[in-house]
């Protein structure tokens, strides 16, 4: 702070940092901003979901000008951006694949965290930001679903507002209100648009601010799960850590390079994903009287909707569905083990850990077809995995056969 | 004013003077957020657009043959008209024991539709055709044994969303097993005529249970 005032540099850059900490704030968070040496691809992902949040809002900015909010425009006004705006077709398929790669880079970005025990103290606020990050997300992801108003974005916005209906006594008031209608109608489009462009995106941006703001206080968990800011040599730096700048700058533009290499693939070859990130459902227009048959959410969703759909009262299925996203924001009390990293974690979390993956798959996959008394048995089944994960974790963290966390991280040069 | 303006820098505080300000200041600020928060709360409520085009519907029936079924629209919501065959209607109490909600005791329905038919009149039933698991359209298999794998031999005819897979009967009353809890919905409405139907409105009395 103030060391940038006593080293008076001449020009204009002396200039600027006498009126601004500009570089005692590049060698706070960049190049004397020391990370743990030994980092592995699971740490791509931090930075890769920063990069695509940039992407989505560059390419949104972009389709708010072309885009006509309002039930008989909005439609037609995505025909015309696919069919008659320069590039439009490919703006709007960044976009649209750029929804599904956040959640994508976003699981593999938490599948880490469960791996190395990065929501362990003293890094819960960090993990419960990027939580909340999560959900704003998630209302972002689906609201953004609905505003090209095609079919599946129609009968999407109904179920997902009818959740609303199964809260006891305020339910059918709340979703009217929340509708602006007595159905889903040019109401709800209009201020889901508002929402989608201007609410959510500034929400995220202070949300990622906050959850870097709380990285930056304990600074990144590493694969070792250990805290090197306890060994620190004579100089008072870290031994295990390296300036983020330039050695992980770096290595993330190699991240950076690799990922938009297949998300190109993808915007290019195969938007569609095969129906997975754009239904065909949705190339129809919205039709309160035709219901598509089957119904599905987005692909980053079903989890959640196979395990709604395997519960035959609708008010313990909406909770279920509820606890299910919840449950994540109790993982840093929730887990009592001594160690963080699953390198020295015992083979009851080991277990556990692969019946969690292994459910969640599952479920988004379960979530996709259509349903049938197999498949809402199965459902269940991997219901109680991918609760068991989080409700038993006090117990089976404890009775884990943990083995010794070395002095130092691992690393071969 | 003056008095304050008049300390010095040594004055003592007057420390439950200050706490009284902060609390009182607190306070009128609280109850001004609540105000201002109310119109753009308000707002999202049904404007008054909305609530015009929601009046009611009529609906001409002397077209309608026994075993048909028509849909329109009332408040962005499809309402299901079926004529019921006698066969139909006699039908109905055979499977009350398949039924999560026979006498739709838990169900939303005005009350002089509150009976064994679920109608004013037993001929013609009236609801409405979203699911009320989540919303969907459930889909008519009037015909009893349906070749549809949830459905089988044992079908009596009804209506299976086919989101969630709930099946209602030609009562629109829930069986077990579905995800949806309770009966499909049913909106006011009355006759104001024999061949006529009136959606969204109790009317007068007749024809009532």
């Amino acid at each position: 702070m103030s060391n940038a005032n006593q080293v008076t540099k001449p020009g204009f850059w002396g200039w600027l940092n006498k009126r601004m900490p500009v570089d005692s704030f590049i060698k706070s968070s960049l190049t004397e901003y020391f990370a743990p040496k030994n980092f592995n691809v699971w740490y791509f992902f931090g930075s890769l979901a920063l990069l695509v949040l940039v992407m989505q809002l560059l390419s949104g900015i972009f389709l708010a000008m072309f885009y006509k909010p309002g039930e008989t425009t909005a439609f037609d006004s995505v025909e015309f951006i696919m069919r008659e705006v320069n590039y439009g077709w490919l703006i709007r398929y960044l976009h649209s694949t750029g929804a599904s790669a956040f959640f994508l880079v976003v699981y593999l970005h938490m599948f880490r965290a469960l791996l190395y025990g990065s929501y362990k103290a003293p890094r819960e606020l960090l993990w419960l930001f990027g939580m909340i990050i999560y959900l704003a997300l998630m209302a972002e992801g689906f609201m953004g679903y609905v505003l090209p108003w095609g079919n599946m974005s129609y009968w999407a916005a109904q179920v997902i507002i009818n959740l609303f209906s199964t809260i006891p006594v305020i339910g059918g008031g709340l979703v009217e209100w929340i509708r602006g209608d007595y159905g889903v109608a040019d109401a709800t489009l209009n201020r889901f648009f508002s929402l989608h462009v201007v609410a959510i995106p500034l929400i995220l941006l202070m949300l990622v601010a906050l959850h870097l703001i709380a990285l930056r206080e304990n600074g990144s968990n590493n694969p070792d799960g250990i805290e090197i800011k306890e060994k620190k040599g004579p100089d008072g730096h870290p031994l295990d850590g390296i300036p983020f700048h330039p050695y992980y700058t770096v290595k993330d533009i190699v991240g950076v390079c690799f990922f938009l290499t297949l998300f190109f693939i993808v915007v290019f070859f195969v938007p569609t994903m095969g129906k997975l990130f754009l239904e065909p459902a949705n190339f129809e227009p919205a039709d309160a009287l035709s219901t598509p048959n089957p119904i599905a959410p987005s692909w980053y969703f079903t989890p959640y909707y196979a395990i709604l759909r395997a519960v035959p009262n609708q008010r313990i299925g909406a909770l279920l569905l509820l606890i299910a996203v919840l449950s994540f924001f109790f993982l840093p009390w929730l887990d009592r083990s001594p160690v963080k990293s699953i390198r020295y974690r015992g083979w009851i979390f080991k277990t556990f850990l692969t019946i969690f993956t292994i459910s969640f798959l599952a479920l988004m996959w379960l979530g996709l077809q259509e349903v049938s008394t197999l498949y809402v048995w199965l459902a269940r089944i991997f219901a109680v995995g991918y609760f068991a994960f989080f409700w038993l974790m006090p117990w089976y963290s404890r009775w884990d056969p943990v083995k010794p966390v070395p002095e130092r991280v691992t690393y071969h040069a | 004013m003056s008095e304050a303006g008049s300390q010095t820098v040594d004055s003592p505080v007057d420390e439950s003077r200050r706490k009284f300000l902060t609390v009182a200041t607190s306070a009128t600020a609280a109850v001004g957020v609540v105000f201002a928060a109310t119109p753009f709360i308000e707002s999202w409520a049904p404007s008054e657009r909305a609530k015009a085009l929601g009046a009611p519907i009529t609906v001409p029936l002397a077209k309608l043959e026994p075993g048909q079924m028509l849909t329109y629209v009332w408040r962005k919501k499809p309402i299901f008209i079926i004529r019921r065959t006698a066969a139909m209607v006699s039908q109905l109490p055979a499977h009350d024991k398949e039924l999560k909600d026979p006498e739709s005791k838990d169900s939303d329905q005005p009350i002089y539709t509150q009976n064994e038919q679920r109608s004013r009149r037993p001929d013609l039933m009236v609801m409405i055709g979203t699911c009320t698991h989540l919303g969907c359209l459930p889909k008519p298999h009037f015909d009893a044994g349906d070749p549809t794998p949830s459905l089988g031999p044992t079908w009596p005819g009804g209506f299976l969303c086919p989101c969630h897979g709930s099946r209602f009967d030609l009562a629109g009353r829930v069986f077990n097993g579905s995800p949806a809890s309770v009966n499909l919905v049913i909106p006011p409405y009355s006759f104001p005529d024999d061949n006529t139907l009136l959606v969204g409105e109790d009317g007068t009395k007749k024809g009532a249970a």
